[in-house]
């Protein structure tokens, strides 16, 4: 497939939470993560978005939605006007967007030529490679998701180790302007212990704003359209707890939400 | 900042020339600042809305608290009336008690009797006697002239909502006229303008002009007498804001005792009172709380005013909306802001007294709007959900800069245009005269003879030039109907008050409109796109639509479809333009149902769209419920491209959001709701009503209507109690297209 097409699971053109104004939100299809907490599982496929667990069982590949750079930033620029006025912009969401950089880098490039303020929305499972230094020009804001800082428990939860995220924050700090993103979920990332190693942690990166996302089972119904075992055995966080902790993250200097 | 013209002038600005606009320029002071000195409620207020809240909770459940149904009302009928005579700043009610309506049988006797049979009112023998044998009214004339033609057309409602049985509203009196010139100038004008005719030759045109302007001369006189009643002098200017204040709302309350009019509308009073409330605070005679105090006051009566009408009024117009429309804001042409602080003390009685639908509070929104102004009208959008906004940097280009909003979407130069308000057709009817050869689908009457469609499946470009003549034959009967209308309306039910206080030669615009705007464009679109068969029964009428295959629907910033909606506007206004009008009124129309948008849906059947019969259309220029499914912004995008130049009076749309979907926080709410706004008028769309609520909300106000008194929906062009709506009409706005993420 050529650089100039993506594979997209959806659009939003009037995102509000991923990333600052009202912005045009893609969703890419297909993610390297497995998380537990996953609200949209629909978006690991990377040969496309099964719509229901027969289309699976009947070995049909899913419905593929190609959309090419063109026709993305035809469509962002209708809704220009409503960008500009609110300090938004294109946010990249997914799934992993990453996975597609060489689309992303062409769509980004392109966009730069209007002036509009561009997000990647990125778990940072990436290489370091030339690809990734381009795309960094054209990008104007990182939202880095934290599964986890401990290797092990972020391989329990994702399916995979962390280094790869941990290089890929160090690659971005002080280069872009970095949006933190951690899911509070009991029994995983909301003890005592963890949130002090992680404030620590963050204080040696220049982090423009922490975003707090407690944990929902929103996504317990995709689940069971698509036929995939709900694997995490939690609760969701009282309101309580998830400000006890914004409150210790503001009270050590990050901008948070 | 206090204007020395004030000082010189003693208030009475320009000596033979009436020019409120040029005074407001020359004195105003802009504010740039942000809502910090907003003050809230005193306890006198408090206390006063209390006593009005109780009233208004007895009302709701008697439908109609009280009434006088002996006395027609008029400017002088009542004797004054109060809700706590010594704690009232700003007073006047329109009879001798709050919230007891009167009847106002001009406009019709029928109206009338109905009104009161449906509330176990007593009615009046004699009234009945005058109004039935020797008095004729509005209704009466309307029904002399009718053709069998309209006459059938109102029945089968493909002309509905027709004022010829009520009050046709629409006409913005410039009630500030009195503050600034005082009354007895007013009326030494209008003796000034009848007496320039004095040497005219005595044709049709002169002497009905003589005898509107010395019905207005008594209407002026009619105007201080009730001032008097209240031991209010309004003879000469009035001196401070209070007076001020008073002296405007004193002409209000004249229209409002004169006529029953659908859209009672205020004007642009926040601006003007607010060079009076900065005069004041300069000199130290009041504080910015009695400032408050005074707008709180006035406030509190508008959202008093209350006709007696039918119920039948009632499932067209739900809720006793009286369109006390007031128009903030906005822009001057020399590229300052017209926003005061008057502008926010204005809004901030939706904070004070709680969100209410009346008055009928409209933004007129520009870009170039201070941005404190813009972050507090939309933090007001968010808690309230009582704001309209409408774009003033579309339509100062056509009205200039001292224009108010009629109603709920009609734009009127201020004491210079009135509008003879004329309803709307009903297109997505005319389609299916088109298929049906004028037949009407529910009743299966013969309203107008066409050619039916017989084709088994319909073809674009034969409906379209059929649908084109069906269009030239509604128009026709539809000025036709409005000219009569209001020519009866002149002659029985005469503006007297709000005539009174505008130039005495003013602009007429004759207010069209359309309804099944959705409707015909998507039905358009799926005849064009999709396989539509129609399935018609043995009379051969299409009662019902199989559709093949999808088609693009309005509403998701699809040029394939949204050409079509710009084409039906263009069509319409120009076969409107075709034909001559009373009084050589501009034609325009507008694309807005109001609530009765569930009333024309209930009386029309299935369409090509896909709709079943008695589905409410979507209302005004909103895509149709749920099919707009692109988002948000593609929404606002498919209605901002409908041409406001060839929908003068107006292009509805109401929005409904949730407020999680506007951000995270109430600040980046705030601001993405600007950003929206800012982008949706930067396409040049016209109107925006803005709900920031939720579905459930909503359905345990249903559940609960105990629980919610003031809860507060924008419908079409105005804002009700939701708990005052039908039953039809709340699921309808439960059903609507509430914006959400994904």
């Amino acid at each position: 497939m050529s650089n100039n097409f993506a594979t997209i699971h959806s659009i939003q053109t009037m995102g509000t939470l991923d990333g600052p104004g009202i912005r045009y939100v893609l969703f890419l299809q297909g993610c390297p993560f497995r998380c537990l907490f996953c609200h949209n599982p629909d978006t690991w496929n990377t040969i496309g978005n099964f719509s229901s667990t027969r289309d699976v069982e009947q070995n049909k590949v899913g419905f593929l939605n190609k959309k090419s750079v063109e026709s993305l930033v035809e469509d962002v620029l209708k809704y220009q006007l409503f960008y500009k006025a609110s300090n938004g912009g294109v946010t990249v969401s997914g799934g992993e967007p990453l996975l597609q950089i060489k689309f992303l880098k062409e769509f980004y490039k392109e966009l730069k030529q209007y002036h509009i303020h561009t997000a990647i929305d990125t778990c940072g499972y990436v290489d370091i490679t030339d690809d990734l230094k381009e795309l960094l020009e054209y990008t104007d804001l990182f939202l880095l998701d934290i599964k986890h800082l401990d290797a092990d428990k972020h391989k329990l939860l994702t399916g995979k180790p962390n280094d790869k995220v941990l290089n890929f924050l160090n690659f971005i700090n002080n280069k872009k302007p970095i949006w933190i993103r951690q899911v509070l979920t009991p029994n995983w990332t909301m003890d005592d212990e963890y949130i002090d190693s992680l404030i620590k942690f963050l204080k040696n990166y220049n982090i423009e704003k922490v975003e707090l996302l407690p944990y929902h089972e929103m996504g317990k119904e995709k689940y069971k359209k698509l036929g995939i075992p709900y694997r995490l055995k939690t609760r969701i966080p009282e309101k309580d707890e998830v400000n006890k902790i914004r409150e210790l993250f503001i009270k050590n200097g990050f901008d948070t939400v | 900042m206090v204007s020395q013209v004030i000082k010189e002038t003693s208030y009475g600005y320009g000596e033979n020339d009436i020019n409120v606009s040029k005074f407001i320029k020359e004195n105003v002071t802009p504010y740039y600042g942000d809502d910090s000195f907003v003050c809230g409620p005193t306890e006198r207020t408090l206390k006063i809305w209390a006593k009005v809240s109780e009233l208004m909770k007895e009302e709701r459940l008697a439908g109609v608290l009280d009434a006088d149904t002996s006395t027609p009302s008029s400017i002088t009928s009542h004797k004054p009336g109060y809700i706590d005579k010594y704690n009232e700043i700003i007073v006047g009610l329109q009879t001798d008690a709050p919230l007891k309506r009167a009847i106002m049988p001009n406009g019709g006797y029928r109206m009338v009797e109905a009104s009161c049979k449906a509330y176990g009112l007593p009615v009046d023998e004699e009234l009945k006697t005058i109004y039935t044998k020797y008095r004729k009214t509005h209704n009466d004339g309307v029904f002399d002239v009718y053709t069998d033609e309209i006459r059938r057309c109102r029945h089968s409602a493909i002309l509905t909502g027709l004022p010829d049985a009520y009050g046709r509203g629409r006409i913005i009196g410039d009630y500030r006229r009195i503050a600034l010139y005082g009354m007895d100038r007013l009326i030494q004008e209008k003796i000034e303008d009848k007496a320039r005719l004095d040497d005219k030759v005595m044709n049709e045109e002169t002497i009905r002009a003589r005898e509107e302007l010395s019905e207005q001369i008594r209407a002026l006189k009619d105007i201080k007498t009730m001032a008097m009643s209240y031991d209010v002098d309004i003879s000469k200017p009035a001196q401070s804001f209070k007076e001020a204040v008073q002296f405007t709302y004193f002409g209000y309350l004249a229209a409002i005792k004169d006529q029953n009019g659908a859209a009672m509308s205020l004007g642009r009073v926040s601006s003007f009172l607010d060079i009076y409330s900065e005069r004041d605070l300069a000199a130290g005679k009041i504080t910015e709380v009695q400032a408050q105090e005074i707008m709180d006051d006035f406030v509190i009566k508008l959202r008093m005013v209350r006709f007696l009408r039918t119920p039948e009024y009632n499932e067209l117009f739900s809720g006793d909306p009286v369109w006390t429309t007031e128009s903030i804001g906005g822009m001057a042409l020399d590229g300052s802001t017209l926003v005061t602080k008057n502008s926010y003390r204005m809004l901030q009685t939706l904070i004070n007294l709680g969100p209410a639908p009346e008055p009928n509070m409209t933004v007129l929104w520009s870009n170039n709007l201070p941005r404190g102004f813009k972050e507090y009208c939309a933090k007001v959008s968010i808690q309230t959900s009582a704001v309209q906004y409408e774009n003033d940097d579309l339509m100062r280009d056509y009205f200039g800069d001292d224009y108010a909003i009629a109603c709920c979407v009609s734009p009127l130069i201020i004491g210079k245009e009135m509008q003879f308000f004329g309803a709307r057709a009903n297109l997505a009817k005319a389609l299916l005269y088109t298929i049906n050869g004028g037949v009407d689908e529910r009743t299966g009457d013969q309203v107008a003879e066409f050619e039916p469609i017989t084709d088994e499946i319909l073809d674009y470009d034969r409906v379209m030039e059929k649908f084109d003549k069906v269009m030239d034959w509604l128009a026709k009967t539809y000025v036709s109907a409005l000219n009569i209308i209001h020519y009866m309306h002149d002659k029985y039910n005469y503006e007297k008050a709000q005539l009174a206080l505008m130039d005495s030669n003013p602009v007429r615009k004759l207010g069209c409109g359309i309804a099944g705007f959705s409707v015909v464009v998507d039905s358009l679109s799926a005849i064009k796109y999709a396989k539509v068969r129609p399935i018609r029964d043995e009379d051969g009428i299409a009662k019902h639509f199989d559709i093949e295959g999808d088609y693009p629907k309005y509403g998701n910033n699809d040029d394939r479809v949204d050409s079509i909606g710009v084409d039906l506007v263009n069509r319409f206004m120009s076969k409107i333009e075709q034909y001559e009008t009373y009084r050589n009124a501009i034609p325009t129309q507008s694309i807005l149902t109001i609530t009765s948008n569930v009333v024309y849906g209930k009386k029309t059947g299935d369409t090509p769209d896909g709709r079943l019969a008695g589905v409410p259309f979507s209302p005004g220029a909103n895509p149709f419920n749920g099919r707009d499914d692109k988002g948000a912004l593609a929404s606002l995008c498919s209605v901002a491209k409908l041409p406001f130049k060839n929908a003068k009076d107006g292009i509805s749309n109401t929005f409904s959001i949730l407020p999680d979907t506007l951000g995270k926080t109430s600040s980046e709410k705030i601001y993405n709701l600007v950003g929206l706004m800012d982008g949706y008028f930067g396409n040049m769309a016209q109107h925006l009503n803005v709900n920031v609520l939720d579905r459930e909300t909503l359905e345990d106000a249903m559940a609960h209507p105990e629980h919610y008194p003031q809860l507060t929906i924008r419908v079409s062009g105005y804002a009700v109690n939701f708990v005052k709506l039908t039953r039809e009409q709340q699921l309808d706005v439960i059903s609507r297209t509430f914006h959400e993420k994904i």
